[in-house]
């Protein structure tokens, strides 16, 4: 982790008032709405937010590859290491940036690869199609078993030749790990890339994606619901409501003096390991739907300390103390 | 009060691979206002127990007895009788509720079922709905109209109108949003604590389980590998395995200790399980003896049990 003047001087990352909407029949789903970060090199960003914050679609704008038809980056703007991604044309970004700068470990290891191709051919794919193999004797295939040994797959060369059904859960999500860094990309986003696994996998799983980013010194979005695992990984964190990041600081800050009411509702609302019994506080109502959000403060409706002022206009961020950013008119 | 006894239950699959014994000798007790909790990894058998205990699924040896009647026995009016007692709600109510009836049809059509007539079928259903938070209209509805937690609620509601005494809640909060989730563990402590419910809690989440539960079973390929109540157990956990998933879990606290991988390896195939100790592949402190015997349970504390050689 970079420190704070060396983020500021030239993050890796830039996004700027990210804006992707989805263009439905019933609706323009502000799906993304003003979203912006910088990551630095090194660096590990969470994401959090539940279903339909936002935090995915985040993840693939970055890509540009917001859902077809129906989505489109309408705003704002993605620079990677002072390269502007929004409006870049298609054939550009499939050679120069998706798998080769930027690369995604997604949350379904059994969907993610083909189940038709061994796993040797699919972690060498990106290394053929961005034409990092071919100088030396060195083959596709050879630089794919490097990466499979890089992420602790056993006798690597021999479970190259193997297909993903042969692989177990944790074994698989390995695997597409290792396609994520096969061309060393500067910025890696992994998208609920432990969900699916069992706790004592989950945490293997978690160590190597520590060790792989420290070896490659790729700046990571880690996109979670999981505040237990996001504390685990995270440098810092962005709390996503409604589309907006609502909250952005440190770690160990946000988790020890969380601003935003949705945040404090949040860490409140979870059970903890040590504190039986106690009764949860809950956070009233439900999550909104995104295709008629309430006016102003999207968290209005259920947050304890809403006025008058939280229901007309929607709060903009601001910076606080330490450089810490919350988006709430009563709250920095 | 004993309400539910296992004992020995076993469930087998014949698979083209071989026979899955997915329950393999399990025994524990459930009493009446209890909430006994289940935990393990997934394929470690404890939906397949459930599945057991609601006469979903044929026991392939052992006993399941229920207020002192073998469940394997009941026939005819006292197999749907036992129906009623029993219910279930599952984890994703997504899934778990038929789309195309309406809330009222879905709340009635148990107590239908069940002899019930109509009229006292609505009133009834009414008074559910109040029960789980849920306004009048909601019966007019149909699934879609509602969010997930409201749709937990709905399944909270199918499963106590027949006002069971055990329900079994498997994963009933893993499938909500975050911050839906405290809200339905909320209501489901407050109606144990109105209707005198008893619950088998089935959960991956520690901590949801030390929160909610009285007492838990940790299973591991189709076997108890330690059970006891929450509070010691998980104070100190005797059984490597349940050492390992605590220390696994992800706390979200910067400053609490880092979760930690104290196992390597998976889980090993539930067709050829490991001889003798079950975890010994994956155990940090595996012994000859573990290779060769299986463990048996001792206790280690009152009502607090384990099966690992090292308490030998």
């Amino acid at each position: 982790m970079g420190d704070a003047a060396a983020r500021n001087a030239a993050p890796m990352l830039r996004v700027r008032d990210l804006k992707t909407h989805l263009f439905l029949k019933r609706g323009v789903l502000k799906a993304v709405d003003g979203v912006t970060f910088d990551l630095a090199s090194g660096e590990t960003l969470g994401l959090i937010g539940e279903s339909g914050s936002g935090k995915t679609m985040t993840g693939l704008s970055l890509l540009g590859l917001p859902p077809q038809p129906a989505g489109r980056i309408v705003g704002g703007s993605v620079a990677l290491d002072g390269r502007e991604l929004v409006g870049l044309d298609e054939t550009v970004l499939a050679a120069e940036i998706r798998g080769r700068r930027i690369a995604m470990i997604s949350q379904d290891p059994m969907t993610s690869l083909n189940p038709v191709f061994t796993v040797g051919d699919q972690v060498a794919a990106p290394i053929r199609a961005h034409g990092l193999a071919g100088d030396g004797d060195r083959t596709a295939i050879d630089l794919a078993v490097d990466e499979l040994h890089h992420v602790r797959v056993p006798a690597a060369r021999e479970r190259a030749r193997d297909y993903p059904h042969q692989f177990s859960g944790g074994m698989r999500q390995r695997v597409v790990a290792a396609m994520a860094i096969a061309c060393r990309p500067r910025l890696l986003i992994a998208d609920e890339p432990t969900s699916a696994l069992d706790v004592t996998i989950q945490v293997q799983l978690m160590d190597l994606i520590e060790r792989i980013q420290a070896d490659t010194g790729a700046g990571l979005l880690f996109i979670t619901h999981d505040l237990g695992v996001a504390a685990r990984v995270c440098h810092r964190i962005a709390v996503m409501y409604a589309g907006r990041i609502v909250e952005l600081a440190d770690a160990p800050t946000l988790y020890a003096s969380p601003r935003h009411p949705y945040t404090q509702g949040l860490l409140a609302s979870v059970p903890r390991l040590g504190k039986r019994g106690k009764r949860l506080a809950s956070i009233p109502g439900n999550p909104p739907n995104p295709l008629s959000l309430p006016d102003g403060c999207a968290f209005h409706p259920r947050c304890p300390h809403a006025t008058q002022q939280c229901r007309r206009r929607a709060p903009p961020m601001r910076t606080v103390a330490g450089g810490d950013q919350v988006a709430c008119w009563h709250s920095g | 009060m004993t309400l539910l006894q296992v004992q020995a239950a076993a469930c087998h699959f014949r698979t083209k691979g071989g026979v899955v014994k997915a329950v393999d000798g399990v025994t524990l007790v459930i009493d009446k206002g209890e909430t006994f909790a289940l935990v393990g990894e997934s394929g470690c058998g404890k939906s397949t127990l459930a599945k057991l205990i609601l006469r979903l699924l044929p026991l392939a040896g052992g006993r399941i007895t229920f207020d002192g009647e073998d469940i394997g026995k009941l026939a005819g009016r006292r197999a749907k009788r036992y129906r009623a007692r029993v219910q279930a709600v599952f984890q994703d109510p997504y899934s778990s509720l038929n789309p195309r009836l309406k809330v009222k049809t879905i709340l009635a059509e148990p107590l239908l079922a069940h002899g019930v007539s109509r009229r006292a079928a609505a009133a009834r259903s009414d008074r559910v709905l109040a029960l789980v938070g849920l306004p009048a209209s909601a019966a007019g509805l149909y699934p879609h109209e509602f969010s997930g937690g409201q749709r937990q609620r709905i399944a909270i509601a199918r499963a106590l109108v027949l006002e069971p005494e055990l329900v079994v809640l498997d994963e009933p909060i893993s499938a909500l949003d975050v911050s839906i989730r405290a809200q339905i563990l909320n209501l489901l402590q407050d109606l144990q604590t109105d209707l005198g419910l008893t619950y088998l809690l089935i959960a991956h989440d520690l901590a949801l389980v030390e929160h909610a539960a009285d007492r838990v079973a940790v299973m591991y390929l189709g076997q108890l590998v330690e059970t006891g109540p929450c509070a010691p157990l998980f104070a100190a956990p005797r059984h490597p395995y349940t050492q390992a998933l605590l220390a696994a879990v992800p706390r979200p606290d910067p400053g609490a200790p880092r979760a930690v991988a104290q196992v390597r390896g998976e889980v090993a195939s539930a067709l050829s399980p490991p001889l003798g100790c079950r975890f010994h592949p994956r155990c940090p402190s595996c012994m000859d003896v573990c290779r060769q015997r299986a463990p048996e349970f001792v206790a280690v504390a009152s009502d607090h049990r384990a099966s690992c050689h090292l308490l030998d």
